[in-house]
């Protein structure tokens, strides 16, 4: 059997919000194992593209999606998708750090109970799993029973991305995880997503580019909707093809 | 324009300042030896100081812009570029104090015979160089590519030089000291050649992004 290269593959791709069009046409495939960084100005449409890999933009009213996204070969917007089944293999770690309101355990175990997984040992096993995977197990393994709320900015947003492991994704959408955080607590994150390529494919936006720089190995380079540029980022970064890519990446848009 | 582009531009003018001084001395060094002007020698001499202060100020330069403004895409070619473009300069300046040293050592020495292809490598040369120098600023890569071909000329005639002298030589080994010093100036501008190839090389990679080191010059352009 050939191995499957690309795990997400869009093509023709827009999503319109009523009348606005967000994502103009996109073309790009998402290789697996791989880190790919989606850049550009506000407003360029990147957040929307990342929200289409799991059906985020469901939940925003009038917003709609034409054009084709492969998710394993089967087009997510299709008919009989599990949209649920597909957040779980497909999550999503955002901006600002948001656990749950209750304690760090039930923050990383409850995704896998309502699962289905009933055993507390089961359940141990996972959220301690999930929780060393995070880089965040030696912090709180004395204080699993304190709210998630009281932790630190990047504690909590390395919970939430042991949450979202809990799950066993095989991709994790990150949208801007580190701007509300520190220098520190930013390596520490770039650090851990560079440790989960190995397992999990990984797609981030970011407004710092210089953070598409250190992790990534692909990059997009949106602008008013429309993919500009996608390649490696070492190309992009050294030689970029298109002129706006060129201007974005050096600073001098607009 | 931005902070940043006011300290690009900066940074060419030095460049630009380098170039001209070791244009300078290639040509006083040529002249202080077609001339015997062992004078203009000694100056060449002096001054080289002045393009090694360059070097260094435009390296520390280069650093400083990578460290506080993180260059990318032809910003980071541009100054990775500028680092390397220096080092061939200053090899240059290099070169023109050597050739004013065997010049202030020939200059005490008859003649032996005239002197046809020194001069005639030097005005190749100082044409590469010029151009090259013209190449960066314009990121004009066909002058470049001009610049790399006539890298040629060069080699073929220091070779013709060199079989002349040794004919000299053989005929009369009390030539030996004077002919051999005669390569050794010919020898010089064709390093400084080699130096105008690597900038125009670099060039070429400045604007295209192209590593075109170590290839033949058909499979790169």
């Amino acid at each position: 059997m050939v191995e499957e290269k690309n795990i997400f593959e869009i093509r023709d791709f827009s999503v319109y919000y009523g009348d606005l069009i967000a994502v103009k046409n996109n073309n790009l495939d998402i290789e697996k194992n791989k880190i790919s960084a989606i850049i550009g100005p506000s407003g360029c449409g990147k957040s929307t593209l990342l929200r289409s890999l799991n059906r985020m933009n469901d939940l925003i009213l009038n917003c709609r999606a034409e054009g084709k996204l492969e998710f394993h070969g089967i087009d997510i917007y299709g008919k009989d998708i599990d949209v649920i089944d597909l957040r779980r293999r497909v999550g999503m770690v955002f901006q600002k750090p948001n656990p749950f309101p209750s304690s760090v355990y039930e923050n990383v175990a409850y995704g896998p109970r309502i699962r289905g997984v009933k055993k507390k040992s089961e359940l141990d096993e996972i959220a301690e799993r999930a929780l060393v995977r995070a880089f965040l197990w030696d912090e709180v393994k004395d204080k699993l029973n304190e709210s998630g709320l009281s932790l630190s900015g990047g504690q909590m947003q390395r919970l939430c991305i042991a949450r979202s492991l809990a799950q066993e994704p095989e991709v994790l959408l990150f949208d801007e995880p580190t701007s509300a955080l520190d220098p520190i607590s930013t390596a520490k994150i770039e650090d851990l997503i560079l440790e989960l390529r190995k397992t999990v494919t990984i797609v981030i936006v970011t407004h710092n580019m210089q953070q598409a720089a250190r992790i990534s190995e692909y990059t997009a380079f949106m602008y008013l909707g429309e993919l500009i540029e996608f390649g490696t980022t070492n190309r992009i970064f050294v030689n970029p093809r298109n002129k706006l890519t060129e201007e974005y990446i050096t600073g001098r848009f607009g | 324009m931005t902070i940043f582009d006011t300290e690009l531009r900066q940074l060419k003018e030095n460049i630009l300042m380098m170039a001209s001084l070791v244009e300078d001395s290639i040509k006083d060094s040529i002249k202080s030896l077609l001339d015997r002007d062992s004078e203009l020698a000694r100056e060449v001499i002096i001054k080289d100081h002045q393009i090694n202060a360059l070097d260094v100020k435009i390296d520390e330069e280069c650093i400083r812009l990578i460290a506080l403004r993180q260059p990318t895409a032809g910003d980071l070619r541009f100054i990775t570029t500028a680092m390397k473009i220096t080092t061939e300069l200053e090899r240059m300046g290099d070169l023109a104090e050597n050739i004013c040293e065997r010049a202030l050592e020939l200059n005490e020495e008859p003649l032996l015979k005239p002197y046809e292809n020194i001069p005639k490598i030097a005005k190749i040369v100082q044409a590469m160089l010029m151009d090259v120098i013209h190449a960066l600023l314009s990121k004009d890569t066909s002058l470049a590519y001009d610049v790399i071909k006539r890298d040629d000329e060069v080699d073929d005639l220091t070779v013709r030089n060199f079989n002349e002298l040794l004919f000299i030589m053989i005929q009369d080994p009390k030539t030996v000291p004077i002919a051999v010093k005669r390569t050794y100036i010919a020898k010089y501008l064709e390093r400084v050649a080699d130096h105008a190839t690597n900038i125009a090389e670099m060039v070429i990679y400045m604007t295209e992004g192209k590593i075109i080191r170590h290839m033949e010059i058909s499979e790169s352009e």
